[in-house]
């Protein structure tokens, strides 16, 4: 069942929705656009294809508080001051970006649970919305990922100057209820389906919509790992990490301690393959060399997470990496080496 | 560009036909259209993906602190403004000079993929360089840009187009000029701004570092083997900016460090992921030098000590602050 509003009426809803929720939306400031929450002031940017930090942020944020210490005399105190939990919506996740939360959930939801990234889970609703014009940098479609038709606990498309929304799930049903002021039934679902098909032609034609996947596989891991081509692939990489902290699915962090003076403040905070220090123990650092803490970022994304996902890679082709390295240096360059030409 | 092209791969594939060196350094072409890789180039053969063109815009120096240091000569390609940082690193002992053979090679300013796409482009399927015009071709269309109106912030204020180091140059018949404005107009602009309205401003473009190190990671400057941020023992290492206050140390701190020495090459602006425009740091360090030392062009040659490497008995005192009312 599909529902729909006039786009002018989008603050109405935003109003709507953060009465009774915290509201995450793609929001500028600076000139940047970034998932942030909204509040009237906000300048809100649902044509942005690509926020540069992804919506993975939301429920991971680049640095958080896990527990304190403080000590006073012989006693020290352990206090959690850990964020409090609130229920929210983040509204305007492409598809890409909704792909990946059930590729972090595989990570933090398995077995020990991360109960700070499930919490935020637990209480999000998530509102995807369909992409009108993709990039030449896309290539989620290699993914499986439909990005004229996004997954999440409802689905949004701007078409023709109307917002249309399908709930997917239970919390979709609950979220589209409330906004039973603002939203009608659709009965041109047709125009919409239209839509959805012209979208899906450009996708097939964008540059990198077919690329050859077919190497990437548990039973080629050794093969690839020692194949020669990861010299010459990162020997311009500059270790900078900025691929790992725009990527959606990046999931590496480090737990450290800050020395406040009175006491410890125990905070995790994202971390990168790519740092030199990167998993660095007393006994040194397991990957010395550029060459292989480049491999690893790939190696992980297409061959061992899926060896350890049943066969879904760690990738889901927001192209960011692929818009933001520095010297030019990505995923897609790295699967055409690898992986030879196109299919 | 096309004419020094040819010229450009000509040289390198006669440098490997005589042996003079074993490696170039140079741009490969990436996968998208405006991807340019740096990359060695170990025979001729592999020189057919070679490209230079107005998507070149890397500076290739830093490299040579590694490629230096293997064996055997490597030749390096250095636009005019990368000829500086060569110098640079020259002057401080980073790389092995007699290991390069430094060709400089012209150019007529470099492209900002970041304002093609400001003005709306997406999808792109190839982009011609036509003189003065950039036609870019998408999936929704084409655009048709004036090559003036979508270069780098550097090259409006170019450093001029010679060379200030190399062993041999590639220059073009008709040499462009590409320079519009003066290096320091948006630093007086910063200056004349009271200081809250100035906070304000770095607040606002600090505030959206994602701490990527990027800008760091590219400077030819910023060149220490471990860099205070990375030392765990600094107490200062941090993987992202947990706060305002460290969001603008790590900035104010590598803006000290590489004064004096930052030869304003505009690398840190052009890779910022958030566009964040750190040259306007630099630059107001450059003009402060200048106006407290004497102008003074880091990486112009290999010799000249640096200001603040140097001590001389009529050197600024440490009271100009007051006596320029700390506001500036
Ligand atoms: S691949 Fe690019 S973005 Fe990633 S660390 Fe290397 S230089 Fe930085
Ligand atoms: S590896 Fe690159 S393209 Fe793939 S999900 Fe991460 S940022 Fe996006
Ligand atoms: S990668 Fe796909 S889902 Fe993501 S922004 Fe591009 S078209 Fe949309
Ligand atoms: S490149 Fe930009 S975002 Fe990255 S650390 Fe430097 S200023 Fe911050």
């Amino acid at each position: 069942m599909y529902y729909k509003m006039k786009v002018e009426k989008l603050p109405e809803l935003y109003a709507l929705i953060a009465s009774e929720k915290a509201l995450y939306l793609p929001i500028e400031q600076a000139g940047a656009v970034e998932f942030r929450k909204w509040d009237e002031s906000s300048c809100v940017r649902l044509d942005c294809l690509n926020t540069l930090k992804s919506a993975k942020g939301v429920f991971l944020p680049q640095s958080e508080n896990l527990v304190a210490f403080k000590t006073e005399g012989k006693n020290i105190s352990v206090i959690d001051n850990s964020e409090t939990a609130f229920p929210f919506v983040i509204f305007g996740v492409r598809a890409c970006d909704a792909r990946s939360f059930d590729i972090l959930d595989r990570v933090f939801l398995s077995d020990p649970v991360d109960t700070y990234y499930k919490t935020r889970r637990d209480n999000a609703t998530v509102v995807t919305l369909a992409c009108n014009e993709p990039e030449e940098t896309c290539f989620c479609r290699n993914f499986g990922i439909d990005a004229a038709d996004p997954a999440g606990d409802a689905s949004a498309w701007i078409v023709d100057g109307e917002l249309y929304v399908r709930p997917n799930t239970e919390k979709g049903e609950t979220f589209v209820s409330r906004l039973s002021q603002l939203l009608e039934e659709a009965s041109d679902v047709e125009k919409l389906e239209a839509a959805k098909q012209s979208v899906r032609d450009i996708l097939g034609k964008l540059p990198f919509a077919e690329l050859n996947l077919d190497r990437f596989k548990g039973d080629n891991m050794l093969d690839i790992f020692h194949d020669p081509a990861w010299k010459s692939l990162s020997e311009s990489c500059l270790g900078c990490g900025t691929c790992t902290y725009v990527c959606p699915t990046c999931q590496c962090y480090d737990i450290k301690d800050f020395d406040t003076g009175s006491g410890i403040q125990r905070y995790r905070t994202w971390d990168s393959c790519m740092f030199s220090d990167f998993t660095k123990t007393a006994g040194g650092q397991p990957r010395p060399s550029q060459v292989e803490r480049f491999r690893q970022r790939f190696m992980h994304k297409l061959v061992y997470y899926p060896m350890n996902n049943d066969d879904i890679y760690g990738c889901v082709g927001c192209g960011r990496c692929v818009a933001k390295c520095p010297v030019s240096m990505n995923i897609v360059k790295v699967i055409k080496t690898l992986g030879g030409e196109k299919k | 560009m096309q004419e020094i092209f040819g010229l450009i791969k000509e040289k390198a594939e006669k440098l490997f036909a005589d042996g003079s060196v074993n490696r170039v350094l140079g741009w490969k072409k990436g996968e998208t259209e405006y991807d340019r890789i740096p990359s060695v180039f170990e025979s001729a053969e592999e020189l057919e993906e070679f490209v230079y063109d107005g998507f070149c815009a890397a500076n290739l120096s830093k490299y040579l602190i590694r490629e230096s240091r293997e064996d055997g000569k490597i030749a390096v390609l250095l636009k005019p403004c990368d000829s500086y940082s060569f110098n640079q690193l020259v002057k401080e002992h980073r790389i092995k000079r007699d290991n390069i053979y430094a060709i400089g090679i012209d150019c007529d300013g470099k492209l900002d993929i970041d304002k093609i796409k400001a003005a709306g482009v997406k999808a792109i399927q190839s982009i011609e360089e036509n003189g003065s015009e950039v036609i870019v071709h998408t999936l929704y269309g084409d655009k048709k840009f004036n090559r003036q109106d979508v270069l780098l912030e550097r090259c409006l204020c170019c450093k001029g187009k010679d060379h200030v180091s190399g062993d041999e140059f590639i220059l073009a018949q008709n040499r462009v000029d590409t320079t519009v404005k003066d290096r320091f107009e948006d630093v007086r602009k910063l200056e004349a701004m009271t200081p809250d309205e100035r906070f304000e401003f770095w607040r606002s473009e600090l505030s959206k570092c994602i701490r990527c190190n990027a800008c760091r990671n590219v400077c030819p400057a910023c060149n220490c083997i471990k860099c205070v941020f990375d030392n765990e023992d600094s107490g200062v290492a941090a993987k992202a900016n947990v706060d305002t206050f460290e969001e603008n140390m790590f900035h104010i701190i590598r803006a000290f460090h590489v004064a004096g020495r930052c030869t304003d090459c505009g690398e840190c602006s052009r890779v910022c992921p958030q566009h964040i425009p750190l040259h306007l740091l630099n630059r107001k360090f450059i003009k402060d030098i200048d106006e407290l030392y004497g102008e003074f062009k880091a990486g112009a040659d290999t010799e000249t000590k640096g200001p603040l490497t140097d001590y001389r008995t009529g050197d600024a005192e440490p009271s100009l602050i007051s006596d320029r009312g700390g506001s500036n």
